[in-house]
C-alpha cells in the first residue's frame, strides 16, 4: 500500500535558476534533447543571490515539495560575487530550517555553468528522485500556517 | 585596566560615580533606570539635573525598555553621555551600531555582571523591596534567582563585553558595603579620576562568577532541549507560534529589528480576495490574518544570528509565546556556523554582509 502511494506521488519542485549560468544550461539541456524531469518548474532570477528567504519559505508554504537554487560556479558570477552571498544566505536558511526540524534536505543549492547542460539534467533528475523518495512535504498545503 | 573599591552598596556607589561625572562636567547627561515612586514603578531616565540622580536605580532587575533602542535615539551625541545598561543591551547596541543605527562615540558605558531581570509583568506590578532582597542574596551566592525570566536563567553572557565600566555583582560576598568598579578603557580611567575609593591595578576575574556560569550553561542546555516539543517539525512550529495574534510586538521591541519599513509589514505581503480565493481552492481553509509562520521563521532567518537574548520579545508577547527562547535557540546555531557572537566586537562584520571565497562547501552540492 505504502509503495503504491509513493509511486503515485508526483513531486512539485521549484527551481530558482540564475539567468547567466544555470538558466542557459537548462536551455542547452533542452535544445540537446536531454531527458529532464518535468517535476521542476523553473523560475528565472537574475542572480542566485536574488533568492531571499521569504521567496523560499513562501514557495514551501504554497505547496512545493522541494526547492533547487542554482547559479554560476564560485568565481564565475556575472556580477562578481553574488553567488558567494547566495551561499551564505543559503547556509543560514539551511541552519534555521534544520534547527526547527523542517526537513532542510528539501532545499538544495548547486552550481551549474552555462555549458553544463548534461550536469543540469543530472542534477534535476537526481533531485527529483530524492524528493520523490522523501514523499510529500509535511508543510504542503497546510491550512494553519 | 584598574579597579576602584568603594565602601558602599553598588547602587549607591554607581550613583556616587554618576554624581562625580555630572558635577565635574565630565559627562553632560546620564541615561539609567529610574524609580518613579515607592510602589516600584520604573522608567529609563535621561538626566542632566544632579538632583534627579537620587532616583536612579542602576541595577534594577527589570528591562523597562531596551536601552539599545533608546541609544539609537540619542546618538550621535555632541557631548559625552554616561549610560547604565545590562550586558545584553550593550551587545544589542553594538549590533545596532554595526547596522549604522547609532554610535558608541561619546558614550561611556557602565554595566554590571548581571543576575538577570524579572519578567516585565513583575515590573508593571511593581518591584518591591522584598523581591530585590532575595535577588541580591542570590547574586552573592551565585544562584539563579527563581523569579527571573527564562532567557535570563539561560544566559551565559552575563559578564559585559566591551563595557567601559563594569560593576561586579555576581559572586561578590559583601554587596551591602562593598562596590567593585572595574575600569576597562582609557576613557573610563580618565573620566573617573578623582572619584575616590581604593584604587588598584586589577582586571575583572571571571573566576568570581564561574559558579553562576556553570549553572547558566546547564540551564541553557535544559531550556534549549525543552523549548521545542519533540524533534521539532512543522507541527511543533505551529504549536508554538500558532497562538500568535500578529501584533508584531516582538519585532518592535527587538534591538536588532531596526528596519523602519519591515518587509513583513510592507505591501509585499498584502493580498486581495482573489488571492485568498485561489489559496482556498487549494487548501480548503486558511489562517487569517495570514503569514504568521512566515513572519516568525522569516524573522528568525533575518536576525537570529544577531539575537542577544535580551528576552523583551517574550516579555511583550500577549499570547505568552516563548519567542526569545526559540529565537535564541536557533540564533545560537546560526551564529555558530559563522563563528559569530553578537555584540562581541564592533569590527566583526554582520555574517550576511561578507563572505569568504572558500567556505560552506559541505552545504553545497557540488
Amino acid at each position: 500500500m505504502d509503495k503504491k502511494v509513493k509511486k503515485e506521488f508526483d513531486p512539485k519542485i521549484v527551481g530558482f535558476l540564475c539567468n547567466w549560468c544555470t538558466y542557459a544550461a537548462a536551455d542547452l539541456a533542452g535544445s540537446s534533447k536531454m531527458e529532464i524531469s518535468p517535476a521542476l518548474s523553473v523560475v528565472r532570477v537574475m542572480c542566485s543571490s536574488r533568492v531571499d528567504h521569504n521567496l523560499v519559505l513562501t514557495t514551501f508554504f504554497n505547496g512545493a515539495d522541494g526547492i533547487l537554487i542554482a547559479g554560476c560556479h564560485p568565481g564565475d558570477c556575472h556580477y562578481g560575487e553574488g553567488n558567494y552571498y547566495a551561499r551564505r544566505r543559503y547556509a543560514l536558511l539551511k541552519k534555521v530550517t534544520e534547527s526547527l526540524g523542517l526537513e532542510s534536505e528539501r532545499l538544495q543549492l548547486t552550481w551549474i555553468s552555462a555549458s553544463e547542460g548534461n550536469r543540469y539534467a543530472e542534477v534535476v533528475n537526481s533531485f527529483t528522485e530524492k524528493i520523490a523518495k522523501l514523499g510529500p512535504s509535511p508543510i504542503n498545503c497546510r491550512s494553519d500556517l | 585596566m584598574s579597579r576602584i573599591t568603594l565602601e558602599s552598596k553598588p547602587s549607591d556607589g554607581v550613583r556616587e560615580l554618576l554624581r562625580h561625572l555630572l558635577d565635574k562636567g565630565k559627562v553632560s547627561a546620564v541615561l539609567a533606570p529610574r524609580r518613579l515612586d515607592d510602589e516600584g514603578s520604573l522608567d529609563l531616565g535621561f538626566i542632566t539635573d544632579r538632583s534627579e540622580l537620587d532616583s536612579i536605580d542602576p541595577f534594577a532587575p527589570v528591562m523597562i525598555a531596551n536601552t539599545a533602542q533608546v541609544l539609537s535615539m540619542i546618538t550621535p551625541s555632541s557631548s559625552k553621555i554616561a549610560v547604565v545598561l545590562k550586558p545584553c543591551e550593550l551587545r544589542g547596541f553594538v549590533e545596532r551600531v554595526k547596522r549604522e543605527q547609532g554610535t558608541l562615540d561619546n558614550i561611556l558605558t557602565i554595566s554590571c555582571t548581571c543576575g538577570g531581570v524579572f519578567p516585565l509583568q513583575k515590573a508593571v506590578d511593581g518591584i518591591t523591596g522584598g523581591m530585590t532582597a532575595n535577588y541580591y542574596s542570590d547574586l552573592s551566592s551565585e544562584k539563579i534567582h527563581a523569579e527571573i525570566r527564562e532567557t535570563c536563567k539561560a544566559c551565559e553572557h552575563f559578564i559585559p563585553i566591551n563595557s567601559d565600566v563594569t560593576v561586579s555583582l555576581v559572586g561578590e560576598k559583601d554587596l551591602d558595603e562593598n562596590c567593585q568598579i572595574y575600569l576597562n578603557s582609557k576613557s573610563a580611567s580618565e573620566l573617573l579620576e578623582g572619584l575616590g575609593g581604593e584604587i588598584d591595578k586589577k582586571e575583572y576575574d571571571p573566576a568570581i562568577s564561574a559558579g553562576l556560569m556553570k549553572k547558566r550553561l546547564a540551564e541553557k542546555e535544559r531550556l534549549f532541549n525543552s523549548v521545542f516539543p519533540g524533534k521539532g517539525g512543522i507541527d511543533a512550529v505551529i504549536e508554538i507560534f500558532g497562538k500568535c495574534v500578529g501584533c508584531h510586538g516582538c519585532s518592535r521591541v527587538c534591538p536588532i529589528c531596526y528596519c523602519v519599513s519591515c518587509d513583513f509589514e510592507s505591501m509585499n505581503f498584502d493580498s486581495d480576495i482573489a488571492y485568498y480565493e485561489k489559496e482556498l481552492s487549494q487548501k480548503g481553509a486558511l489562517r487569517l490574518p495570514p503569514d504568521t509562520m512566515l513572519f516568525h521563521i522569516g524573522r528568525m532567518i533575518h536576525m537570529s544570528f544577531s539575537c542577544v537574548g535580551c528576552g523583551l520579545c517574550s516579555d511583550v508577547c500577549p499570547a505568552d509565546i516563548p519567542v526569545a527562547s526559540v529565537f535564541k535557540r536557533t540564533g545560537d546555531k546560526t551564529a555558530s556556523i559563522f563563528d559569530y557572537i553578537p555584540g562581541r566586537d564592533l569590527e566583526e562584520a554582520i555574517p550576511v554582509m561578507v563572505f569568504k571565497e572558500e567556505e560552506f562547501s559541505r552545504f553545497v552540492d557540488e
